[in-house]
């Protein structure tokens, strides 16, 4: 029977010759994620559960990050990395990566990539709806919430029904004015927030293939905006190339038949699409950034697993070498190794840290910060009647802070351009 | 399981997001801790802009004053319900509220889970929509093993989806309750 990736991964993972959409499954887990916000909780239930008999299924495939609320004096939030810290220590996890530490890795969907355990044709599931994200190297991921977490902490296994999937193909060759953030904006406007639910949404074509990880990394991040169950682009060259460097471990490459069935099928020509925003207040309602050109803004962001990578900051770089931004610009590197590659990779003969810096940015330490608003403390949160422009993932009312701020979510050229200028500004006016 | 549950509405519009449910500064608190967990039910609904809280005329609060816990134990929202962030604290913040079931059009796929898989509270989808034509404070009942929700002011019954392959996980409570009565786990 013809499959797509999904399927096939799906059928492996639940001892399956073949498995069709709809159909129940348990399915075993090769890596389950969590952070400082539901990892606590997860654990919790895992003691209540398990009682006297609880035991980690296998302590090498548990990852935590600590990432939400790190750099904060709220209380409340501190314990909960304490709790995650005791764990760890209590356990003995190879894992874990403290925050103040060597170890700190930053936003874990970043980190869980930089890590090298996203392996195609594997199974990762966090508590976390943007897990979807390390579907970029051809694996199934997902969210769960912590009863699901503490159930796969005890067991290794979990529960799916198998999605259908729809196939999103885009062709032609990428402009310099047009990011990944752009065509997963296309797709949310096409299908809404809730297009996908129950669904796998697969990516593809030349122009897919033609993305370093970063970008494709913000393609299958937003599947969740539109509901979706997971985002998946199959394995290749630019996947094996990342993995070299960062890991040894074996994998096994799953690609769809050509015959698959898919619930629809959308294609693109890259050509034809302008940069685009999601207005306020959902990331479907969106808009051309020309159609919007002018709205004043207050503050620009720069940051989060959707556009925190490297790749994100150096398209901003471009556009604010050598300008000024005229509303408060806040830069949140992902991950520390991010950061790093700030200081050290040049335009020109500066680096794109001093870049962003001269232009008068505020660069703060990784961590998810202000894209889910986060403690009162927290840098570059929304107050008031703020209105942002943001490359972050979701623009629900107060999702960044404050319930009366409007948030536009674009692309790092849009941010950038329009930090230049104050107003919301099309990258092709500065490249 | 409780087969028939009776209360006062409160509805809700669209893509209800889980910011909305529950605002992420709030996810700091303890889940476990009985006197601490209580400041979920406090938040419930708390994100949700105050226009749209309580159609259909909106400005009507779910949680008054300093209670914990809300009049309204039975929620009627739109589609998407529960769209956005894995956080488990949605369902729960609602449970703590004194919700037992939402009737949405359709739901996010990972509230969903949480809402059945936790046994927080019971989501059920209507046949079509329906919260324009229910008001927040009219007083339904639902009957879980006939699905339908009957407006009692005029008797209109609204059929109700039946839950599908999970009904045995929300009858039992929850997943750990259904694992261990399938002899998943000991």
């Amino acid at each position: 029977m013809a499959m797509t990736i999904t399927e096939k991964i799906l059928a492996k993972a639940a001892g399956k010759k073949e498995v069709s959409p709809g159909q129940n499954l348990w399915l075993n887990v090769d890596v389950l994620m969590t952070h400082d916000v539901c990892g606590p909780p997860t654990f919790q239930i895992w003691k209540r559960e398990f009682g006297e008999k609880a035991r980690i299924w296998d302590k090498n495939k548990l990852v935590i990050f600590p990432d939400h609320y790190i750099f904060t004096s709220d209380v409340h939030a501190n314990r909960n990395v304490n709790i995650l810290r005791k764990f760890a220590k209590d356990y003995q996890l190879p894992n874990y990566y403290d925050v103040g530490s060597e170890r700190y890795k930053g936003v874990c969907h970043i980190a869980l990539a930089e890590e090298g355990f996203n392996l195609p044709g594997t199974v990762l599931i966090g508590t976390d709806s943007h897990t979807c994200t390390a579907g970029a190297f051809g694996l199934f991921a997902t969210g769960v919430g912590n009863t699901d977490a503490a159930f796969i902490l005890g067991t290794g296994k979990i529960w799916e029904k198998a999605p259908e999937s729809m196939k999103f193909i885009f062709e032609g060759s990428v402009p310099q004015y047009l990011t990944a953030k752009d065509l997963i904006l296309q797709i949310l406007g096409d299908i809404t927030t809730d297009g996908a639910t129950y669904r796998a949404m697969e990516f593809d074509g030349e122009a897919v293939r033609s993305l370093n990880i970063d970008e494709r990394m913000t393609l299958t991040n937003m599947a969740v905006e539109a509901g979706g169950m997971n985002g998946i682009i199959a394995a290749d060259e630019v996947t094996r190339a990342y993995l070299a460097e960062r890991t040894s471990k074996p994998f096994e490459e799953f690609q769809s038949d050509p015959d698959a069935n898919y619930h629809s099928v959308y294609e693109y020509d890259v050509g034809k699409i302008e940069p685009l925003v999601a207005k306020p207040h959902s990331p479907d309602n969106r808009d051309t950034v020309r159609n919007v050109r002018g709205t004043k803004i207050t503050k620009c962001y720069i940051g989060s697993c959707t556009g925190g990578k490297f790749t994100d900051f150096k398209n901003a770089a471009l556009i604010l070498k050598g300008r000024e931004v005229r509303v408060p610009t806040f830069i949140i590197p992902a991950s520390p190794s991010v950061a790093k590659r700030l200081q050290t990779e040049t335009i020109d003969g500066k680096t794109i840290e001093e870049i962003l810096a001269d232009a008068g940015c505020t660069i703060a330490p990784p961590s998810c910060a202000a894209c889910l608003g986060g403690p009162a403390d927290t840098v570059g949160r929304s107050v008031d009647h703020d209105v942002v422009i943001s490359t972050t993932n979701r623009n629900f009312p107060g999702r960044m802070g404050s319930k009366k701020a409007e948030v536009y979510l674009a692309s790092p050229l849009t941010v950038a351009a329009s930090a230049v200028t104050g107003v919301i500004t099309d990258p092709r006016e500065f490249l | 399981m409780q087969k028939i549950i009776k209360g006062p509405a409160y509805v809700l519009g669209d893509n209800i997001d889980t910011d909305q449910i529950i605002p992420a500064e709030h996810l700091v608190y303890s889940l476990s801790d009985p006197e601490e967990s209580k400041k979920y039910g406090h938040f419930a609904f708390s994100g949700v802009p105050p226009a749209k809280a309580g159609l259909p005329d909106g400005g009507i609060r779910f949680i008054e004053g300093d209670n914990n816990r809300s009049k309204y134990n039975i929620i009627i929202g739109g589609s998407n319900f529960g769209c956005g962030s894995s956080r488990e604290h949605a369902p729960f913040a609602l449970r703590m509220a004194g919700v037992q079931v939402v009737v949405a059009e359709s739901y996010a796929r990972i509230f969903y889970r949480n809402s059945v898989d936790g046994g927080f509270i019971i989501p059920l989808e209507s046949v079509g929509k329906i919260n324009d034509r229910i008001k927040t404070g009219d007083p339904v009942q639902i009957d879980l093993a006939n699905q339908t929700l009957t407006r009692l002011s005029d008797g209109q019954q609204f059929s109700l989806k039946h839950p599908g392959d999970v009904l045995p996980i929300i009858e039992a409570g929850g997943l750990f309750a259904y694992a261990r009565k399938s002899g998943m786990i000991g």
